[in-house]
C-alpha cells in the first residue's frame, strides 16, 4: 500500500521531469512536428520537482514570526481542516434526515430530489458571499460559515446514496419485517439502516474530500485570514515570484483531501469489523 | 369460527382497480383450514396462489371479502404475531451471523439475550445446522440457508406458517431431503401450514389437502384430499402417494383445458 503509493509519487515526478527535458530540447514542440505543446515547460510554468520539494523546508512569513514552508502548510491545513469537519458532519446529518424524510414520504422525494439535485448546479463561488453575508450579520463566525459552504456540497451525495440504499432492500425483506408487525421505525432501524451501510461509505469518502474543497473555496471566496485557501491565494498573488510556492500549496490542499479520505476509509474498517463482532 | 385455523369468505383481489391494467387476481374464493392441517396451494402461474397467501397474511387486503385467523381478522393475527413466513428466496439479513437472523424475530417481540440464545440453539439443533450459528449467511449453501429460514419462522412458535414456494430455488435432491425435515418439524410442533407451490409431487408428498387454483380470475378449481400417514422417504416410491400425484396431475390437466 505505501510502496504502491510511493511509487506512484515517482511515477508522477518521472512524467513531469521527462516532460520538461523534451520541451527544452525541442523549444516546447512535439518532437519532430511543428506543433507546440501543449503547457510550456519553462521554470515559471513548470518548476523543477526538486525545487517543488525543496520549498517545503524554506522559511516563510507568518504574520511576525518566520516557520518552514511544510509546518506553515500543517498550520493553515489544521484551520481548514476544522472547517471541513464541521461541514462534513452537518452536511452528514442533513444528508441522512432528507433520506428518510424522502424514504419515508413518497411526496416529499418527489418534491425534494429535483431541488437536491438544482442545488449542486448553483457555482460555490457565487453562494460564499451570501452564506457569510448571512453569518455575519447573525455574529456567526466566519468559520461556521465557512463550514456551512462545505456542508452545502457535502449533504448532496450522502442524501442520493443514502436514499439508494435505504431503499435497497427487496420487496420479501419487507414483506418479512411486515409479517412481524415491525414499525417503519424498527423497520428502518433493523433492515434498512444496516442494508444502506454498503451505500453509505463510499458517500461519505466523495463527501470527506469535498468538504475540504468547500472549505477551501470557501476560505477564497471570503478573503478569511488565514487557512490553506488564504495561503493559496495569496502564493498565487505572487507566482510570477515563487511558482514553487503555490505548486507546494496546492500540494498540501491534496494531501489534506487524501488524508480525510483516508480517515473515512479507517472508520469504515472499524465500524463493519464491529458490528459483525455487535450481531453475534 | 369454531376454532378453525383460517377462514376465508367470498374473497375478491383486483389489482389496479379502475386503471387500464386492471387485473382480477382472485375471485369468490372460499376455503376453511383446520388447526394443525398442512394445506397447499398448486395451480399455474398466473392463477393467484401467491396473492392467496399473501391475503392469509394480511401482506395484501382482499378488495371484498374477509380473512379471519383464528377467529380474528388477518390485520389482527398480524398484529399479534401469529405469522410465520417462509419465502423461495431465504431472505436473510447478510450483515447478521445465522443465529442472529433466527433471533430477529424474537428481538422484536423484546426476548431477553438469555432466552434468545436458548432459543436459536434449540432451532439451530430443529433444522440440523448446530455448528452453523457463527456463520454468515453468504458462507451457507442454499439448502441451509433455507433451512436457516425456517428456523427464523418458527423460532417463535408461529400458529400460522405461510410459505410460498420454499423449496423452488432448490435442487431436486435438496428439494426432497428439505420435504421430509419440514414434515418432522410439522409433526414436533403444532402448527398450521399453507404451502404454496407449482410442484405436483411436492403438494403429494407433504399435504393434507391440495388446493387447485385455475387462472384468470383466480378461482378453485377443485381440493384433493391426501392421506399417506406417517411419510417417509419410502412414501415415495407409495402406490398411494403415485395415486395422490396423478389426481392432483388430473386436476391441473383439467385447469388447463379449462373445465
Amino acid at each position: 500500500m505505501l510502496a504502491t503509493a510511493f511509487a506512484a509519487v515517482v511515477l508522477v515526478v518521472l512524467h513531469w521531469e521527462g516532460y520538461k527535458w523534451v520541451g527544452q530540447q525541442t523549444g516546447d514542440r512535439v518532437p519532430g512536428t511543428d506543433i507546440e505543446l501543449l503547457v510550456d515547460t519553462d521554470d515559471l510554468t513548470m518548476p523543477h520537482a526538486k525545487d517543488i520539494l525543496g520549498e517545503f523546508v524554506v522559511d516563510v512569513r507568518d504574520g511576525r514570526s518566520t516557520l518552514p514552508m511544510s509546518l506553515y502548510l500543517l498550520k493553515k491545513a489544521w484551520f481548514t481542516l476544522q472547517e471541513a469537519a464541521i461541514g462534513f458532519f452537518l452536511g452528514l446529518v442533513v444528508g441522512l434526515a432528507l433520506a428518510v424524510l424522502m424514504l419515508r414520504w413518497r411526496v416529499v422525494e418527489r418534491g425534494l430530489l429535483p431541488w437536491i439535485n438544482v442545488s449542486q448546479t448553483v457555482p460555490l463561488i457565487a453562494l460564499a458571499p451570501i452564506i457569510v453575508t448571512w453569518g455575519r450579520l447573525n455574529d456567526l463566525p466566519d468559520l461556521l460559515s465557512i463550514s456551512l459552504i462545505a456542508a452545502y456540497l457535502t449533504f448532496f451525495p450522502v442524501a442520493v446514496s443514502a436514499l439508494r440504499g435505504l431503499q435497497s432492500p427487496n420487496a420479501a425483506d419487507v414483506e418479512l419485517m411486515r409479517s412481524y408487525a415491525a414499525s417503519w421505525r424498527t423497520t428502518l432501524f433493523k433492515l434498512r439502516l444496516p442494508a444502506a451501510r454498503a451505500y453509505l461509505f463510499p458517500a461519505f469518502k466523495i463527501a470527506a474530500t469535498l468538504s475540504v474543497v468547500g472549505a477551501i473555496v470557501g476560505e477564497i471566496s471570503i478573503g478569511t485570514k488565514t487557512g490553506l485557501g488564504r495561503a493559496i491565494l495569496e502564493f498565487a498573488q505572487r507566482y510570477a515570484v515563487f511558482p514553487e510556492r503555490l505548486y507546494a500549496s496546492v500540494i498540501g490542499a491534496a494531501a489534506l483531501g487524501l488524508s480525510v479520505f483516508g480517515l473515512i476509509t479507517l472508520a469504515e474498517r472499524m465500524f463493519v469489523g464491529r458490528t459483525r463482532e455487535a450481531s453475534t | 369460527m369454531n376454532g378453525d385455523a383460517v377462514v376465508v369468505t367470498e374473497v375478491e383481489k383486483v389489482f389496479g382497480r379502475g386503471s387500464a391494467e386492471e387485473v382480477t387476481a382472485l375471485s369468490g374464493v372460499d376455503l376453511t383450514i383446520a388447526p394443525g392441517e398442512f394445506v397447499t396451494l398448486i395451480g399455474p402461474s398466473g392463477c393467484g396462489k401467491s396473492t392467496f397467501l399473501r391475503l392469509i397474511g394480511d401482506l395484501l387486503e382482499p378488495t371484498a371479502g374477509s380473512v379471519e385467523v383464528f377467529g380474528k381478522s388477518a390485520h389482527q393475527a398480524r398484529m399479534d404475531q401469529d405469522y410465520g413466513m417462509v419465502f423461495q428466496h431465504a431472505g436473510l439479513f447478510d450483515w447478521r451471523k445465522v443465529v442472529a437472523n433466527i433471533e430477529l424475530p424474537l428481538e422484536l417481540r423484546g426476548w431477553s439475550k438469555a432466552d434468545r440464545a436458548a432459543r436459536s440453539r434449540e432451532m439451530l439443533d430443529l433444522v440440523k445446522l448446530p455448528d452453523f450459528g457463527g456463520h454468515y449467511p453468504r458462507q451457507l449453501s442454499g439448502g441451509m440457508q433455507q433451512r436457516v429460514a425456517i428456523a427464523r419462522a418458527l423460532s417463535f412458535e408461529p400458529r400460522l406458517l405461510l410459505m410460498d414456494e420454499p423449496f423452488g430455488a432448490l435442487d431436486e435432491m435438496t428439494r426432497e431431503h428439505m420435504q421430509g425435515e419440514l414434515l418432522r418439524i410439522w409433526s414436533e410442533t403444532d402448527t398450521t401450514v399453507v404451502f404454496v407451490t407449482h410442484s405436483i409431487s411436492e403438494s403429494a408428498f407433504l399435504s393434507n389437502r391440495v388446493v387447485v387454483l385455475s387462472p384468470r380470475p383466480g378461482r378453485i378449481h377443485s381440493i384433493v384430499e391426501v392421506d399417506l400417514g406417517e411419510r417417509n422417504e419410502d412414501t415415495r416410491e407409495d402406490p398411494r402417494f403415485f395415486e395422490a400425484s396423478t389426481e392432483v396431475r388430473e386436476a391441473l390437466r383439467a385447469v388447463e383445458d379449462g373445465s
